[in-house]
């Protein structure tokens, strides 16, 4: 039976791991790719690295991390932050990423999803949305979640599914950082509308969280950084409860 | 041991690279047709879309070297999935070692499936030494049904095919490169046939 996946998230800063709170306020937690083994160790199913560096050397510096990890971590892993074209993803590729997210360069260019699943697969290709509720609307947020848009999460979930994409990371901004568990009910209905598989990110902060995302969210996998790397929620407790509830875990 | 990686531009072959020399072997990436036929294990890689796939097979004369081999060979992911008759991705033929046809999965399933499934009835000595309902990493929107070849099976929906093996050809629709120890003890495995 397939399983549902936990995945830790790095946010990676100049080849350092950081946690934002809101995607604000910074803290050092450690060396991504002893982190990520670790990690690995632990249970994790897949690991995300969220690359927030706005250096001019940060393509290098990515490139070396994403070969450090292939050779030291055996789970699959994604590689996100800053993608914008297909050369960028074809340097991940080859260093061995097993999958790239790209997040606003997909809304202001919404053929790079086309081309990007063309070219190296949909299997590759997740796309992440960050969305807030704005007068009972979910609206998709640009830039890290600091600039709206007028565009609906719904609908621009919609078209990223047919332009070939082959995951929707979906991260709430009114739960992110809140530690109050995940958007349940707007995870349920991208879960209903689509035919992709749908990861669940941010709120976090209690195992029963992760249980509410997989049954009331029904989503196939659930993200999340600072409970990790805090070790406040420990990932082999984690999918201990989730196995005794009933949810299929790889443990 | 010579391992060969066949490189023909489909997909992520530097994980099976370090996956190899974690095992303690160098393998080497090449299309070389004379490298190829003169390693003692050949690893068939590939992520991607199959008949664009295939089309590099042809280009650079893999399509007759690979069914020609003798020694030992193990297709992953697409690379088992081109090793079939026949792919519906794209439409196009395969290199027909093993006798089915590749399908999409049904609408009534979210595809791609992406993650870890539990393998079952695992047949010959490349599953030595790995417990059934073991969990191994898939990523793939198309399957070869259980067929006379399959040698492990896998459900999504249905069972179907989790591994084929027709003589010296073994074909896993898994990435044992990115499924943990479990799919580092089947590289071993593969390397000790």
């Amino acid at each position: 039976m397939l399983a549902k996946r936990i995945i830790p998230c790095l946010d990676i800063k100049n080849g350092r791991t950081v946690k934002g709170v809101n995607f604000v306020a910074l803290k050092d937690a450690g060396d991504p790719v002893e982190l990520a083994a670790k990690y690995a160790e632990n249970g994790a199913d897949e690991l995300v690295f969220l690359d927030i560096s706005a250096t001019e050397e940060r393509r290098k510096t990515l490139a070396d991390l994403v070969l450090r990890v292939a050779e030291n971590v055996t789970i699959p892993f994604t590689v996100g932050g800053g993608i914008s074209a297909v050369q960028d993803v074809e340097i991940l590729l080859q260093c061995g990423a097993d999958k790239i997210s790209i997040n606003s360069a997909a809304v202001k260019n919404p053929n790079l999803i086309t081309e990007l699943s063309q070219q190296f697969g949909s299997q590759c290709v997740v796309v992440a949305v960050d969305a807030r509720q704005m007068d009972g609307r979910w609206k998709v947020h640009l830039v890290g979640g600091k600039v709206p848009t007028q565009l609906d999460l719904f609908d621009w979930a919609k078209e990223v599914e047919q332009r070939g994409a082959g995951e929707l990371l979906f991260t709430s901004m009114d739960h992110d950082g809140t530690k109050d568990g995940f958007a349940n009910e707007a995870l349920a209905i991208l879960s209903d509308s689509l035919s992709i598989p749908i990861i669940a990110s941010g709120g976090a902060g209690k195992i029963e969280h992760f249980t509410d995302a997989f049954i009331k969210g029904k989503a196939d996998a659930a993200l999340a950084a600072s409970v990790f790397h805090f070790n406040e929620i420990e990932l082999k407790t984690l999918k201990k409860e989730l196995q005794q509830q009933g949810i299929p875990v790889r443990i | 041991m010579k391992i060969a990686i066949i490189d023909y531009g489909a997909g992520n072959i530097q994980s099976i690279k370090f996956a190899i020399k974690r095992l303690g072997y160098e393998a080497i990436l090449t299309k070389n047709i004379e490298t190829i036929r003169g390693a003692d294990k050949v690893i068939f890689p590939g992520v991607g879309e199959a008949s664009s796939a295939m089309m590099k097979l042809i280009d650079s004369g893999l399509h007759t070297l690979i069914p020609s081999l003798t020694q030992p060979v193990l297709g992953i992911c697409l690379g088992m999935q081109l090793m079939c008759k026949f792919s519906e991705e794209g439409k196009t033929q395969g290199l027909g070692i093993f006798e089915v046809d590749v399908v999409r999965f049904p609408g009534t399933l979210k595809v791609p499936q992406i993650g870890w499934n539990t393998i079952n009835q695992l047949q010959t000595p490349l599953f030595s030494e790995i417990a059934e309902n073991e969990y191994m990493y898939l990523v793939h929107s198309f399957y070869a049904a259980l067929c006379p070849s399959t040698i492990a099976t896998v459900t999504y929906g249905f069972p179907y095919s989790a591994a084929l093996q027709v003589d010296n050809f073994y074909g896993v629709q898994f990435h044992p490169e990115k499924s943990s120890d479990a799919g580092i003890q089947l590289l071993s495995n593969f390397l000790k046939l």
